[in-house]
């Protein structure tokens, strides 16, 4: 059964590959634009995923880690005129550094006291960018001079390969052995100790590992968006926005929330006609969604023709 | 291949939860080869002293050898790879993962750059899946197997590592007899392949026919250590089991001329395709205590969630008159019929008093304090934690806090279901002295479901024997020995 299922997401991801690379011959710059973002939200959403489906740990601040990586990468571009891949790299590295930060708590708090910190985080985070204006461009946002390609379709496809890369390499940590440990510990940690496994080690990669792709597809975001601001990065509705499209693709799968990601994404969008009602037609739909198929769109992809 | 030398020798062990002494000075030695039964009742301190060798808490005081090695406070990854296993009495396993993936996570390196498994250790694996007996199933996901076989798979994880020490909580809970007989000839071969092996469970019955010696233990200290039949000869530990004798107190006959207080007439319960019970009919009146008396998955507690509204059924219940069926679990626990079901459901966080006070709400504040002093009355020790969470009491006050919350509430029936789950004989005593003060000094009508004989049997003017969904015996408690009694006592 589990080789089926395997075949079948082979399958799945195969087709969707080859229409995402098709898709510029036949699209528009508007629907390349919108997927472009979605592209990385589904890199904040797979990276989520990696810990809160495996490693058991409720993150409320990816945002956080975007921030850091966003703001690292915008800051050294506008203010010292740092080359774009350094940029990157810093901002990267100090996503990672913000993930280590978010796991020294984690290895002491359990469920919701962890949750709450990382919200914390996230707050803080407002607040600092808020406050020191005069670098980060508080609330109006930050201008970053630097692109890395005008044209969309370029956008578009350096997005879409650094998603097929960070999710290749998410997907493939989530099915190694180190990915078992994880789930174990994710699962019952004091079992999974008793079983040899050091938790606090494997807990701590991955929030590095989380962290990094994170931090590395916000950067990219800021670029190409010309821009890092509160509002897109940073808030915590933004937040909930890739927690809900990690879920809604399909929980402890990496991939699904690929899926989740871009029908958050595309769905907001959609529903701009309806203003501030669109905010809650998405949700709604998130919720129905995971009632009816707790497993999100994967798991009702996957398994919908074994269930009859 | 066996040995003889110290395997694990712990010396002096001590540990303390606040004032509380949890383990105190405890020493004892388990050889290559040897099965050890560390036995106590409840609180007694042998699951700490287990959890104190694993490392999952650490010791105040003392030292466990392994080896020759002092492993005393390491972390539980670093005592697991010196050589110790252990197998959980509570586990829950990853549903996506078959059984065979499960047996290789325990073979796996404690490496974060293990990005493949590789071919010797898949054959490992599938080695220890033919040696515990569950080749058969080694592809298949936990969730389709058998509760015996789910041990079997714990087993398997633990020694994946061919550990020196073996330790196992409770290994025959939840098991049939033929399970028992099974798993216990896997734990031979266990002690054959020359591991010192350490069994934790709650009394020597259990264990007797497999350990070689026997650990007594009884709140945080040693009380006996030899062989099984030495220990259950021990002057301590027959009163620390038996305490009292339990006496049966007979009351007069009740006059029986009134009508059924609850009618229950062809139930029928069905879980998907399992059926839990099958045309049973019972019929209790006011003022009668009746034990419901059936072993584990007879059908006991489906019987009372029915009673109670809880889940969907056929046939007809009757309390007081009216018909249940259309009548919601709240209406009918309103109208005076209350479960306290076997898994107690406290508020754990919630003080003592706070849980009485929850259940009293109902009653004006001088009724309610007329039922407290009651109930502190039945139960003297629920006063004296009056202000500590629920959940940091031990197992017999909580039971005793899950049935005065019942009380509170002025039941007209009480349901009663498996108060005597898990707890010592000692505890036993105290419930059951308290359950005849029921039935001696109030009006209370009690169903008292349970699968220890020996308990139910002195409380009731009737019983009811439960199998596999069926009523089987229906008569007084005298002359259930005699005519039902074989497969109980």
């Amino acid at each position: 059964m589990t080789s089926l299922v395997q075949k079948r997401l082979f399958w799945f991801t195969a087709i969707f590959l080859i229409a995402a690379f098709f898709l510029p011959v036949y699209s528009r710059a508007y629907v390349l634009g919108l997927l472009t973002v979605g592209f990385y939200f589904a890199i904040f959403s797979m990276s989520w995923d990696l810990l809160f489906g495996y490693a058991g740990e409720v993150n409320f601040g990816p945002t956080f880690l975007i921030g850091l990586g966003a703001y690292t990468a915008g800051i050294l571009n506008s203010r010292y005129g740092l080359a774009i891949p350094w940029c990157i790299a810093a901002g990267s590295l100090a996503a990672v550094v913000g993930g280590v930060i978010l796991a020294l708590p984690a290895l002491r708090l359990k469920g919701p006291y962890f949750g709450l910190i990382t919200l914390v985080a996230v707050l803080l985070m407002l607040n600092v960018v808020v406050v020191g204006a005069s670098v980060t461009g508080g609330e109006i946002g930050l201008t970053i001079p630097d692109v890395i390609a005008i044209d969309p379709v370029a956008n578009y496809y350096i997005a879409l390969a650094l998603m097929v890369v960070s999710g290749g390499v998410l997907f493939f940590i989530s099915r190694s052995p180190v990915g078992l440990i994880l789930q174990a510990i994710g699962q019952n940690s004091v079992e999974a100790a008793a079983l040899g496994f050091n938790v606090a080690k494997h807990k701590l990669a991955a929030f590095v590992v989380s962290a990094f792709f994170t931090g590395m597809a916000g950067a990219f975001l800021a670029f190409y968006l010309g821009t890092a601001s509160v509002g897109t990065m940073i808030d915590v509705s933004v937040g909930v926005q890739i927690i809900i499209g990690a879920v809604l693709g399909g929980r402890r799968t990496i991939v699904g929330a690929v899926l989740g990601a871009i029908f958050m994404i595309a769905a907001g969008e959609a529903l701009r006609p309806f203003g501030t009602l669109s905010t809650f037609i998405v949700s709604l739909i998130a919720l129905i969604v995971i009632m009816v198929a707790p497993g999100g769109f994967l798991g009702l992809m996957l398994h919908r023709k074994e269930r009859n | 291949m066996r040995q003889t030398e110290a395997m694990l020798s712990v010396n002096g062990l001590t540990k303390r939860f606040g004032g509380l002494v949890a383990v105190n000075e405890i020493s004892f030695v388990v050889k290559g080869g040897e099965i050890l039964g560390l036995i106590g009742p409840n609180g007694s301190g042998k699951s700490t002293v287990m959890k104190l060798i694993m490392g999952v808490t650490k010791p105040d005081a003392g030292s466990i050898m392994l080896k020759g090695q002092n492993i005393a406070g390491w972390p539980s990854n670093r005592v697991a790879r010196a050589g110790i296993g252990i197998v959980f009495q509570h586990s829950r396993p990853l549903h996506r993962q078959t059984v065979l993936e499960h047996i290789k996570l325990g073979l796996l390196p404690d490496k974060l750059t293990t990005f493949f498994m590789s071919r010797a250790l898949d054959q490992r694996a599938r080695d220890i899946a033919h040696l515990v007996g569950l080749g058969s199933v080694m592809d298949r996901l936990p969730g389709t197997l058998a509760f015996a076989d789910l041990r079997r798979m714990e087993v398997a994880k633990a020694i994946a590592r061919n550990p020196d020490v073996v330790l196992i909580d409770e290994p025959f809970a939840g098991l049939t007899a033929g399970e028992v007989e099974d798993f216990s000839k896997l734990i031979r071969t266990l002690r054959d392949e020359g591991r010192a092996v350490l069994l934790v469970d709650h009394n020597v019955k259990s264990v007797a026919a497999l350990v070689d010696r026997v650990f007594a233990m009884y709140l945080g200290n040693k009380i006996a250590e030899g062989t099984a039949e030495t220990v259950i000869q021990d002057e301590t530990v027959r009163r620390v089991y038996l305490g009292g004798a339990l006496e049966v107190a007979q009351r007069p006959a009740l006059e029986l001329s009134g009508e059924s207080m609850l009618s229950v007439s062809n139930l029928s319960v069905n879980y998907g395709k399992a059926v839990a019970l099958q045309n049973v009919s019972l019929h209790i009146r006011e003022r009668e205590f009746v034990s419901v008396v059936g072993l584990n998955g007879a059908g006991k507690t489906t019987l009372f969630n029915a009673i109670s509204g809880m889940i969907p059924y056929q046939g007809e219940i009757k309390f007081l008159g009216a018909n249940q069926q259309t009548s919601s679990a709240a209406e009918i626990a309103q109208s005076g019929l209350i479960q306290c079901p076997e898994t107690r459901e406290l508020f754990g966080q919630l003080s003592v008093g706070e849980n009485l006070e929850i259940a009293g709400l109902r009653l004006n504040t001088q009724d309610r304090q007329k039922q407290l002093d009651w109930l502190f009355d039945l139960f003297p020790i629920l006063k004296s934690r009056i202000d500590q969470a629920a959940a940091t009491l031990s197992g017999g006050e909580q039971q005793m806090l899950a049935i005065g919350r019942c009380l509170m509430a002025k039941p007209k029936l009480l349901l009663l279901d498996e108060p005597t789950l898990g707890l010592a004989p000692v505890i036993l005593e105290q419930l059951s002295k308290a359950l005849e003060r029921l039935r001696q000094t109030t009006d209370l009508t009690v169903i008292l479901s349970e699968q220890n004989v020996t308990f139910a049997l002195p409380h009731a003017d009737r019983v009811y024997v439960v199998e596999h969904g069926q009523i089987v015996w229906v008569g007084p408690p005298e002359r259930f020995a005699q005519e039902a009694g074989k497969d109980y006592l």
